[in-house]
């Protein structure tokens, strides 16, 4: 018997008001307040309330600024794809061909880096994969190498990896394994083969699982300004640089507001899409 | 599915390297504290305590220190008692506009922590509250509850539902009840809550950096020694970090995960 009442006693409101109001004014209430300082005016540094279009048009007229966009789109939509792509095998490994309880132990490893520093372990990359690095050091015994690692796109990537792999294993993880093992032994039963049955039986029933993993990577990815600047080099900057630098010299809040609006507008148009994707029945 | 020998060791090996790819740089920084080269290479230099004797002899880095460790404590409490609240009216309460409770409580991590931060830091300005450490831990919190939420949740759907009402009819108020079984049957799932927040709050930077001002965190200063130049400190400091938040993070999991394997009625 679970008693749901629904009634607005002193004891009810008393555990329900402290995370509406912690929320609303510390989360609600600075994201509106971007909306509203997206159209500041800013004076001698000094930002002054005001109700005009200018950091709107000056931002989005420029081309900078939509080279940085879709610079941003492309390496996120990338480093979804590669995460996705590497974190498949391993969560069909963990899913399938592994006991419970080694499961449970990965899971329970995977989880720790998500809540550790990720800052210095972008650090331990960059010494890793600098030009006298570990990496180069490895590749020059067998006589090949230096690879320039750092400060490229192969750099940025290992970083939007670092973030996100470990979140997309655990997520796939849990979707494969909960799939109706019957149906794949029916297709393999059928005569279908391994790889056939992964991508025509395994694929489709995990689809929302594998979506979610996807977005949370999207959404990590294109939200991130560590790996880009201290692996990627940040030439040319992505968007979350551009707010950091456009905010942090010259106190330009209310642009960089603008350009923050544009990236969560962006991420919803996203999300929604793909989970609106996930959800749908299938035929 | 059956298949042959080298499907199954390659699927091994395959996730094997996964997992060596997630834990490299952690296992990185560590080697690399106690190694005496300031590029670090293979082979490794000589073992040292010249970055840990360097890095603690910073009075910046213990200020450091101070800051975030109070900032984590403080919103780690906060948060876990938000949390707390969020969780048990979720599991009890059914109410107009639930759905939008839920979707406030459980926000905040889908926005960038850049965003979040210069939106902090704008709202906070208008009460002249930007640069002080109190910013820091508002922020914090915020970040935190919905993880303290989803930890106590969990344990909450491993309640007998009967068991308050129980307490009710054995004249138990509802506060009463909320003292002495409620909580109590929640309380590996709020101590995992405060281990888990305070680690959190203790590795985030984006934010931290924005509105921190003077009173910089640990992270805020690993960020600013990396901007600067490769400097073997951040290693000897990260370890620390990495030791301090892994610890929180690994007690969290031992209490819920311990739970969930042998469940209980009190």
């Amino acid at each position: 018997m679970s008693e749901h009442r629904s009634d607005n006693s002193a004891y009810a409101l008393a555990w329900r008001l402290p995370m509406i109001l912690w929320q609303g004014l510390f989360f609600i209430g600075p994201l509106i307040f971007m909306i509203a300082m997206s159209f500041f005016l800013v004076k001698n540094y000094r930002m002054e309330p005001a109700l005009q279009v200018g950091n709107w048009t000056k931002t989005l007229s420029r081309g900078f600024f939509w080279d940085s966009y879709f610079l941003t789109l492309w390496l996120a939509g990338l480093a979804v794809i590669i995460t996705t792509c590497v974190a498949f095998p391993a969560s069909c490994f963990l899913a399938f061909r592994v006991s419970d309880l080694a499961r449970r132990w990965a899971i329970f490893f995977l989880i720790i880096p998500f809540f550790t520093s990720y800052l210095v372990r972008i650090f331990a990359w960059q010494v890793i994969l600098a030009q006298q690095g570990v990496i180069n050091a490895g590749f020059s015994l067998f006589g090949i190498g230096p690879y320039t690692m750092l400060n490229t796109k192969f750099g940025t990537m290992i970083g939007y990896l670092t973030l996100c792999l470990p979140l997309a294993v655990i997520l796939q993880t849990f979707s494969l394994a909960n799939i109706d093992k019957r149906l794949v032994e029916a297709a393999h039963n059928l005569g279908c083969g391994r790889l056939r049955t992964i991508f025509t039986v395994v694929v489709p029933l995990a689809k929302t699982g594998l979506i979610v993993a996807a977005v949370f990577c999207f959404i990590l990815s294109f939200g991130d300004f560590v790996a880009p600047y201290y692996l990627g080099g940040s030439k040319p900057p992505t968007l979350s640089i551009m707010i950091i630098d456009t905010s942090k010299s010259g106190q330009q809040w209310p642009r960089a507001a603008v350009v923050a609006i544009m990236m969560i507008v962006t991420m919803l148009v996203v999300a929604l899409t793909a989970i609106g994707y996930a959800y749908r029945k299938r035929r | 599915m059956k298949d042959d020998i080298t499907t199954r060791w390659l699927l091994r090996i395959y996730t094997a390297v996964i997992f060596i790819f997630i834990f490299a740089p952690i296992l990185a920084s560590f080697v690399f504290s106690f190694n005496s080269d300031r590029f670090p290479t293979i082979p490794l230099g000589s073992f040292t305590w010249h970055w840990y004797v360097t890095a603690f002899s910073d009075s910046d880095v213990w200020s450091a220190a101070e800051v975030s460790i109070l900032v984590a404590l403080s919103s780690a409490l906060l948060a876990t008692a938000i949390g707390f609240s969020a969780a048990y009216t979720d599991h009890r309460y059914d109410f107009f506009g639930k759905k939008a409770f839920l979707v406030l409580a459980l926000l905040p991590p889908t926005i960038p922590l850049v965003i979040f931060a210069l939106a902090t830091l704008g709202w906070l300005s208008i009460f002249g509250a930007s640069g002080k450490v109190v910013s820091i831990i508002i922020a914090h919190t915020v970040l935190c509850v919905p993880f303290a939420m989803a930890v106590i949740r969990l344990r909450l759907n491993q309640m007998d539902p009967n068991l308050e009402p129980a307490a009710w009819n054995l004249g138990a108020t509802e506060w009463m009840a909320m003292k002495s079984v409620v909580v109590p049957f929640t309380l590996p799932s709020i101590v995992a809550a405060l281990c888990l927040t305070a680690a959190v709050s203790f590795d985030e930077f984006a934010v931290a950096w924005f509105v921190s001002g003077l009173n910089k965190t640990v992270p805020v200063i690993i960020l600013e020694i990396l901007t600067g130049n490769i400097d073997p400190q951040i290693n000897a400091i990260g370890s620390v970090v990495f030791v301090v938040s892994i610890s929180l993070v690994v007690i969290a999991q031992v209490l819920v995960m311990g739970r969930i394997k042998k469940p209980e009625t009190v």
